[in-house]
């Protein structure tokens, strides 16, 4: 099978679409001719003209607040925002608008409309460049938000959110754009939302991780398997709608669970997984539920030794397990 | 108020009004009968919602009472069932005027499970409807500019050959997603309008706080678009601009800002008691400003109405108003079993 950097196989999911539904468009800052910040749409300009690939103004509302409208209109708009850290000046679209529209209007009107933002850490990119966005949107009912962590689901799941008659954020860790590499196979396929997956078979502890922590967490994880200890990793790829049987199955075997996430801890989006087996599965619980989370401060500092210290990393992750291990 | 002067790309300055009835605006004496009827139903629907109010029969009401003439006038020179609308609080008599029914407002006034805009999720005045391309609205202001900016963009893209027309208040006009929205529509000269009907008033901040400029159409030639004033008790003058820019529109040629000037006859919504911040006078001389009685003598002076037939609308329209009312009134609620749905496609959240 074909091996692929994340961002091609994102890039192969946005033009296969294209290709296979005339009503794909793409829109956003630096999309057209540039191919995007990250290079994301590199030569869809080309192959489907001005129209389809519009380079927007600088205007996020405007970029999310349009594809609305154009969603409504028969298109199945695919926004990128540049940055997951510039997509608050949209937030009230998204919340608002998006979100509510079919519920609101009692399911006569809907928004099938993918947003795709890069987010995270770990790449120099201090406050402003960095951030982890997820929570902000999971809150929010009416919002599907999908964070895949495999060249392979990133394709398979993005084509399922532009096919989905709803809106879905589609948020991308840009640090894995260019050094995740993985079997993408020729040919069509998708991989359906809402759906997590056990990536590593364990006993003993479960570690639930999504984006960059899913890889983390299972480097971590093999580390605690040369100590003898039997991690099982659940990449959620889908937060919301929450899969919530494949976590609950998992700790409901192992009896113990650690929450890993790169975004501030307090409030963060691990803070509803732990609820939740906290409220239906604490009959099985060996130990505290757990989280390795960002630390509390309002952004990733740029100088790479205070970067180092805010990111979660494999080994933080492993301390983690020891701990909750030894309960 | 300045009225009737025109703005268009920052350069030439003209007049846009009636200049004599029907057939100068290219409509025929049934047609101005027709727009006549319009106004005046919705009117009385709009009292209706307020005697109802009072009466204790409906918590909240926002009115469009001295909107009318604009808003029908500026509506009809859409395609009905081809184009689109993305209306704001105020715009009974353009949902009406675009397919909404009495029936269809007053059941948004009682929230009833059959309620057309939201099956009784939305407080009333956020009317929608999908068969008749009258998009759902939210509560925060100006928002909809940029859903009526991709419908068009989509119309364009597609070739479908709508237009996408929007309304909302002088207040709304200063929001950040009009001038992303403008901005955008302009680039790409989108087959969009956005109507902005000008009370002289947001809640209780006169127009004097609002902008710096009287016009708000005056910002369109920062757009590189076309900024129209018209006087929104002149029903055909508002007909006329806005046939001007729908057919600007549909050629290919752009989007326009039509500001209509008119008066809020009532206070902001049923919460509000304006006469704490306008003063008496101000309110008295506002009364000749309403569009219905104005376009009711302009009708009838030139000989389309007469006090027959003015009698005749008056008693139809009560009677479409009293089986609205008796309708509306005897629809069940919505069931709360059913409010878990439709939070998407699919149906309820935890079972996908
Ligand atoms: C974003 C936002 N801020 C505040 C409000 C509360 N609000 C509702 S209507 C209104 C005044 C709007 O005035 P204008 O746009 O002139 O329209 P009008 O009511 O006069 O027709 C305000 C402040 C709101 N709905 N949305
Ligand atoms: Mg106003």
């Amino acid at each position: 099978m074909p091996t692929k950097t994340f961002i091609e196989a994102i890039r192969e999911g946005i033009r296969e679409e294209m290709q296979r539904d005339d009503s794909v468009i793409v829109l956003g800052e630096d999309v057209g001719k540039k191919g995007g910040v990250f290079l994301a749409t590199d030569g869809l300009f080309e192959e489907f003209g001005e129209e389809r690939v519009i380079d927007t103004p600088l205007s996020e509302s405007q970029i999310v607040g349009t594809s609305i409208g154009a969603a409504v209109n028969g298109l199945r708009p695919v926004a990128e925002i540049q940055f997951a850290d510039f997509i608050f000046p949209a937030f009230n679209q998204l919340l608002s608008e998006a979100a509510r529209m079919r519920y609101r209007s009692n399911n006569t009107f809907g928004v099938p409309m993918t947003v795709r933002a890069p987010y995270g850490g770990g790449v120099h990119g201090a406050l402003y460049h960095s951030q982890s966005v997820e929570a902000f949107f999971t809150h929010i009912p009416g919002l599907k938000v999908v964070i895949p962590s495999t060249p392979y689901d990133a394709k398979g799941l993005l084509r399922s959110a532009i096919r989905n008659d709803d809106p879905v954020l589609f948020f991308e860790h840009k640090k894995m754009y260019r050094s995740v590499r993985g079997e993408v196979p020729a040919g069509e396929y998708t991989v359906p939302l809402a759906r997590a997956q056990v990536t590593r078979p364990g006993t003993q502890l479960t570690v639930v991780a999504y984006g960059l922590m899913a890889h983390y967490a299972l480097e971590a994880a093999d580390h605690a398997g040369e100590d003898g200890l039997s991690v099982e990793v659940v990449d959620l790829r889908t937060l919301r709608p929450l899969d919530k049987e494949t976590v609950l199955e998992s700790v409901r075997k192992t009896g113990k669970c650690l929450i890993v996430y790169e975004d501030n801890r307090f409030g963060g989006y691990g803070a509803e997984i732990a609820a939740i087996i906290a409220e239906e599965a604490f009959d099985y619980l060996d130990g505290p539920v757990t989280r390795i989370a960002g630390p509390d401060v309002p952004g990733v500092p740029y100088n790479h030794v205070l970067e180092d210290w805010f990111m979660v990393n494999p080994e933080k992750i492993l301390d983690g397990i020891r701990q909750l291990a030894a309960y | 108020m300045a009225v009737g002067h025109r703005t268009e790309s920052g350069t030439s300055t003209r007049r846009a009004h009636a200049g004599g009835l029907g057939a100068a605006v290219g409509l025929t004496d049934e047609q101005l009968i027709e727009m006549y009827r319009m106004v005046a139903l919705a009117r009385a629907v709009d009292e209706r919602m307020w005697v109802l109010n009072r009466a204790g029969r409906i918590p909240f009401v926002i009115s469009g009472q001295g909107h009318e003439g604009a808003q029908v006038a500026i509506t009809w020179a859409l395609k009905k069932d081809h184009d689109w609308v993305a209306p704001f609080y105020r715009s009974i008599a353009t949902a009406m005027t675009f397919g909404m029914s009495a029936r269809d407002i007053l059941t948004a006034q009682y929230a009833t499970a059959n309620d057309p805009s939201s099956g009784g999720r939305q407080m009333p005045g956020h009317y929608g409807h999908a068969e008749h391309n009258l998009l759902s609205v939210s509560s925060p202001v100006a928002t909809q500019i940029l859903h009526a900016v991709g419908i068009a963009l989509a119309a364009k893209i597609r070739k479908t050959g709508q237009v996408a027309m929007t309304f909302m208040g002088e207040g709304s006009s200063n929001q950040g997603d009009v001038h992303e929205g403008l901005n955008f529509a302009a680039i790409h000269k989108l087959p969009f309008v956005l109507v902005i009907e000008n009370n002289g008033y947001a809640i209780s901040v006169p127009v004097s706080k609002e902008l710096a400029l009287p016009d708000v159409a005056d910002r369109a030639s920062g757009y590189g678009i076309p900024g129209v004033v018209v006087d929104g008790a002149d029903v055909l003058g508002c007909y006329q601009a806005s046939k001007e820019a729908v057919a600007r529109a549909r050629a290919g040629d752009g989007p326009t800002l039509i500001e209509a000037k008119v008066t809020r006859l009532t206070g902001h919504s049923s919460d509000d008691q304006q006469t704490k911040y306008r003063p008496a006078e101000e309110l008295e001389a506002e009364r000749t400003r309403d569009p219905l009685p104005k376009f009711r003598e302009q009708l009838a002076a030139a000989g389309v109405l007469d006090d027959e037939l003015i009698a005749r609308i008056d008693a139809e329209n009560k009677a479409v108003v009293d089986d609205a009312t008796d309708y509306a009134e005897k629809e069940p609620d919505p069931d709360p079993a059913n409010a878990l749905m439709h939070v998407f496609a699919e149906g309820v959240e935890g079972e996908f």
